[in-house]
């Protein structure tokens, strides 16, 4: 389903590269630089807040998505069981740490330096608590709790919101200000604050551009590109904003054109099935899970992976007039912090939103914070929309649980579903 | 008068509540007036005076155990989670939890964090509270938040029961919970000092009934067994002095821990059901005079036991477990986790590491609520026990 042109580069991916890379370079020369590094993670990340002290984030969950591309995490994963850490637990983690017992080198070759504060951004998910734990007992770096309730009852309370504020006014930024020696300046973070709404703006015009007939972009595997920029250290910048502006206006210029998106062959020729899908991706065989999908003219339409760090096609944008609550808002409302009926809404909006013929939940194995509950979501988007739901597993960077036959086979059959239940309606309504 | 019970009779009794899936005794509770109320709670963390004083039964929750079967929870759950989310689901879906009115779910990792939602859709009529805990231990930031968490909580019953929880309510709810605590205290201590006219699979027994029976009913049951058990004389045993920890939510089967104690162990602390042992101080007055919500809300913030689910601020995970295995005078630890619990699997190597520097012994092996075969595990912990002896005998 793809065009046998050789793949042409558009602009705006060679620009997320380059950013990429400049991150990657900015913070291995930090030792030289002098710049302060602080882990945290992509979910309530505060990007902004962090160059306001000019530190440089480090973040883990992008280290072990990067060693599963390169086809390096079964080995870190590996090193990290033989040392006794459980083959039922989450392998970003094992990857993470298997990465700094084989050197910390990162994805541009050089190594990477170990952070000097472990910022813990309690949100979302509860691995993320003992990854930092076990860090900073191997790192020997001190860590700082920012602790994010869970919108358990389907709402952020000002209550949640004002403990947030009172974490980051209290505890977060004396720590940065003692790590970095910079005094927090607010209207620097209202700068940057500003900043990252027009970022925010462009994205998700890019994400609602799959409305189109043809879609324009792959809101899934396509999207993993663009949450890079957005996602790392680039929200609240103006490279940032350069990047999602640009990537708007190709995508727009794909609509005008009528162009499908481009794939790992090419450009999309003809779009067969628009899915939305649930659940992280595979990174070790990325292009190859990509494949399955574009082989068979399968476009992902929107997905709910491409929010963990924010959801912004709901209505969320930072507010520069209200600098530190905007980001408790921020942090609350990051997708795997949404209560699982939310989460089931939130699926069926996009199933009827973007006139999906389907969706399709990648479930896993390291992950319960997506996972526990999917067989559920499974039933209840049925339920609700009437479109056909695909159940696939995998994990994130352990290979040993991606099962290309499998998964190819249980996808081919789950189209061919899709298709009869769409030649079936068809035919109901002639 | 009534005559005494034996230690025998009070763990017989206790075996059949911890294997009654109908739910008897808490029914009972129920049915004896038709304004009762009843709020069930999932591991490893609940605060069981604001239910309390909201007039209803708190009801512990440990999943189904090897007694029940999983068909309908399995269908909800991939292969790679842990086993009690489908116990539970299987529970409720299975029509057993219907007299349950209210079900809270603390925020102990994600399966249960999602099983709030699950509930939700699985049972619309049921009132479901989530209940984040604070890991931020400052009493103005941490404190405060939970006050108004324990606040939401209250909230959402009073309505249930057409109970207010006021501060005096609330207040008498710690002191019968405080009392329970102490007694439950002095069991551990019991076993610590005289583990042979203590074992752990009585122990644990009547531990267990905390889930079922009304705080006061317990507190006297917890009494009538210490008392009985310092009545009895047992023949001492050789055998090798153990910490057991990472069970603190899914629970192992009573059978694991009668093959823990065969092989030649005596359990001298653990951390099973550790609702029952969450505060290492009386709550009552822990907050210097603040109100009953303040006292629960600093004690949490100050005294809460140091467990795999709550953050360590600090580094050094470890040394809290060595200061519990030096405290039981026990010679060695024994990491039993559910297969799949991220919780208790992530702590484990910071424990085991501290452990190591520490010279102390440990072995570690899984398993899951309906585990079947104790035979490997008898092997295993026999084995510690008999490395553990000629170390000491070296
Ligand atoms: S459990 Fe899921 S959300 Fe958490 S670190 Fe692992 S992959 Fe990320
Ligand atoms: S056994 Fe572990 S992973 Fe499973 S619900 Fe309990 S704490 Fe969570």
């Amino acid at each position: 389903m793809t065009t046998a042109a050789p793949v042409r580069k558009d602009r705006a991916m060679e620009l997320q590269k380059e950013l990429i890379a400049s991150y990657f370079t900015r913070l291995s020369r930090a030792p030289q630089t002098g710049a302060k590094t602080v882990a945290t993670f992509v979910p309530g990340n505060l990007s902004e807040l962090l160059q306001c002290f000019d530190a440089v984030p480090v973040l883990p969950e992008i280290n072990a998505l990067q060693s599963g591309m390169r086809k390096l995490s079964g080995n870190y994963i590996s090193e990290a069981e033989r040392r006794g850490h459980s083959e039922d637990v989450c392998t970003y983690v094992k990857c993470d740490l298997g990465m700094f017992d084989a050197g910390n080198v990162g994805p541009t070759g050089e190594k990477l330096p170990v952070p000097d504060l472990l910022l813990l951004s309690y949100t979302g998910c509860f691995t993320f608590m003992k990854w930092f734990e076990l860090l900073r007992e191997k790192l020997d770096r001190p860590s700082v709790m920012l602790h994010v309730p869970y919108q358990g009852q389907g709402k952020a309370t000002p209550e949640m919101r004002r403990y947030i504020v009172e974490q980051l006014e209290r505890v977060v930024i004396p720590e940065l200000e003692k790590l970095t020696g910079v005094k927090f300046d607010v209207d620097r973070l209202r700068e940057k604050l500003a900043l990252s709404v027009k970022a925010e703006d462009d994205l998700v015009a890019v994400w609602e551009s799959a409305k189109n007939r043809p879609s324009p972009i792959d809101g899934y595997f396509g999207g993993v590109y663009y949450i890079g920029p957005i996602f790392t250290a680039f929200r609240g910048t103006q490279e940032g904003c350069d990047y999602y502006s640009v990537l708007r206006e190709e995508t727009m210029q794909r609509v005008r054109e009528g162009r499908g998106p481009v794939t790992p062959d090419g450009e999309m020729s003809e779009e067969k099935f628009r899915l939305v899908v649930e659940g992280p991706p595979n990174w070790t065989h990325f292009r190859e899970f990509w494949k399955m999908f574009s082989d068979e003219g399968a476009v992902a339409v929107a997905s709910t992976y491409t929010k963990v760090g924010g959801l912004y096609d709901r209505g969320f944008r930072h507010d520069p007039k209200d600098p530190l609550g905007t980001l408790a808002d921020y942090c609350l409302g990051c997708y795997t912090n949404h209560s699982l009926p939310d989460r089931v809404d939130l699926i069926s909006k996009y199933v009827e939103e973007y006139e999906a013929d389907g969706f399709l939940i990648n479930s896993v194995k390291s992950c319960a914070s997506f996972s526990a509950g999917q067989l559920l979501i499974l039933r209840e988007v049925e339920k609700r929309t009437g479109r056909t739901g695909g159940f696939i597993e995998s994990d994130l960077v352990d290979p040993r649980y991606f099962s290309a036959a499998n998964i190819k086979n249980r996808i081919e059959s789950y189209l061919q579903m899709v298709d009869q239940k769409r030649a079936a309606a068809a035919g109901a309504a002639s | 008068m009534t005559t005494q019970r034996t230690t025998a009779e009070i763990t017989a009794a206790c075996e059949e509540m911890y294997y009654d899936l109908s739910f008897a005794a808490p029914r009972r509770w129920k049915d004896a007036s038709p304004d009762r109320k009843v709020a069930g709670y999932l591991p490893v963390f609940c605060p069981r005076e604001v239910v309390h004083a909201a007039g209803m039964l708190p009801l512990g929750i440990s999943g189904a155990g090897d007694w029940l079967e999983v068909i309908r929870g399995d269908a909800y759950y991939q292969s790679y989670l842990c086993h009690i989310p489908r116990s539970t689901v299987e529970l409720a879906l299975s029509g057993r939890l219907d007299f349950v009115d209210a079900m809270l779910f603390p925020s102990t990792c994600d399966v249960i964090r999602n099983l709030s939602g699950m509930w939700q859709m699985l049972k619309p009529g049921c009132v479901v509270r989530y209940v984040d805990v604070p890991q931020n231990y400052d009493p103005e930031i941490g404190g405060r938040f939970w006050q108004g968490e324990l606040r939401g909580v209250a909230e959402a019953l009073s309505p249930l029961s057409g109970i207010e929880v006021t501060d005096e309510r609330l207040a008498a709810s710690i002191r019968a919970y405080d009392e329970n605590r102490a007694a439950i205290d002095a069991m551990y201590a019991l076993r610590r000092d005289r583990p042979e006219r203590a074992p752990t699979s009585e122990v644990y027994l009547v531990l267990r009934a905390a889930n079922v029976l009304p705080v006061g009913e317990h507190t006297a049951l917890v009494r009538e067994y210490v008392a009985a058990a310092e009545a009895t004389p047992r023949k001492s045993i050789d055998a090798s002095r153990v910490v057991v920890v990472g069970a603190f939510c899914e629970q192992p089967p009573l059978g694991l821990i009668k093959t823990i104690e065969r092989s030649g162990c005596f359990v001298v602390d653990d951390d099973f059901l550790l609702v029952n042992r969450w505060y290492t101080a009386p709550v009552a007055g822990a907050s210097g005079g603040r109100g009953a919500f303040a006292d629960l809300a600093s004690a949490f913030v100050r005294s809460t036991t140091p467990t795999a689910t709550m953050y360590s601020p600090k580094s050094g995970r470890g040394r809290p477990l060595i200061d519990r295995v030096r405290a039981a005078r026990a010679e060695g630890v024994i990491f039993a986790a559910p297969s799949f619990c991220t919780p208790a699997l992530l702590d484990q190597p910071m424990l085991s590491d501290a452990l190591d520097a520490a010279g102390i012994p440990w072995t570690a092996f899984k398993y899951a609520e309906n585990t079947g075969q104790f035979q490997p595990i008898r092997e295993q912990t026999g084995t510690f026990a008999d490395t553990m002896k000629l170390w000491e005998a070296a």
